[in-house]
């Protein structure tokens, strides 16, 4: 990986985005035993059906960890200071997630070069599951 | 609705291992395919102590206690209602394989909008190592559905 260096990063530079293959239920089945979150609504039908639901839907944090992945492509995973997400939309099986991040800021915090990104997780009608923003320091 | 006395409320603290075999799992279920995140060989090669722990498993390693959704009954959540409505991280350091941290968690903050349609439970969590120097922080925001 070759990092970005801060001073050849400009305000509205994309990172190279991430697409992910449709979510299935293995993909959920996967990620309840891999995480630990044991919430039978990702994975259980009749439970998700009781509680009102048509189907089970994606853990959040599966969609969180792809913008993480974004990240950890664009720079190393010691760089990332902060990172947050807002999930807006319950993401279903067979959507196809796309991450995506923005620089909106350059700024310096005492000698750390830092950059603020915008991040997006949307699946393939371009439907928002989930925004956020992550803070990384670069070098020179 | 949820009492908001349960502002304050804090969960037992407890240790979790970050284990190789999870990381590698992890890796798989999130379609990661950099060897750091699953080969400690590689990960040393890269100059890293051992295989990296990704940014969001800290929030999986804290359901590693003996029953993760206690609180839910201590204060009252209904399950089948929550989503997850928000998540964020504060990174002091990068963890890896072979670490032990420590987690202790609080809710800070129980509030409702659109006339109690929807709930908020916001709850903060500390992470520290076994030096006791500070890994992480993250907050969690749970949204209850009462519609």
């Amino acid at each position: 990986m070759i990092e970005p260096k801060f001073a050849g990063v400009k305000v509205d530079d994309e990172l190279p985005a991430l697409t992910m293959p449709p979510v299935t239920r293995q993909t959920l089945a996967i990620y309840c035993g891999a995480s630990g979150d044991h919430n039978p609504i990702h994975v259980d039908l009749d439970f998700a059906r009781e509680s009102g639901l048509d189907d089970v839907i994606a853990h959040g944090m599966l969609v969180m960890a792809y913008l993480g992945r974004l990240l950890t492509s664009w720079v190393g995973q010691d760089a990332i200071r902060s990172f947050d997400t807002r999930f807006q939309a319950m993401t279903q099986v067979g959507d196809a997630i796309t991450a995506s991040g923005r620089v909106v800021e350059k700024f310096t915090d005492g000698d750390k070069n830092c950059v603020r990104i915008d991040l997006a997780a949307s699946n393939q009608s371009g439907e928002l599951k989930a925004s956020g923003t992550a803070v990384v320091t670069l070098n020179e | 609705m949820i009492d908001r006395k349960f502002i304050g409320y804090k969960s037992p603290t407890f240790d979790a291992e970050v284990e190789k075999g999870r990381l590698r799992l992890f890796a798989k279920a999130i379609g990661e395919s950099d060897p750091i995140y699953s080969d400690e060989t590689a990960a040393q090669a890269a100059g890293y102590r051992s295989i990296l722990m990704p940014p969001t498993f800290l929030f999986c390693l804290e359901m590693e206690q003996p029953d993760p959704y206690h609180w839910f009954q201590d204060i009252g959540i209904p399950l089948p209602r929550v989503l997850h409505g928000g998540q964020m991280f504060c990174y002091h350091r990068t963890a890896y394989a072979g670490d032990i941290l420590t987690f202790g968690s609080e809710v800070v903050d129980i509030y409702d909008k659109k006339n109690g349609a929807l709930e908020f439970i916001v709850q903060k969590v500390h992470i520290s190592d076994r030096n006791v120097a500070p890994v992480a922080d993250f907050t969690r925001t749970l949204i209850i559905r009462n519609d």
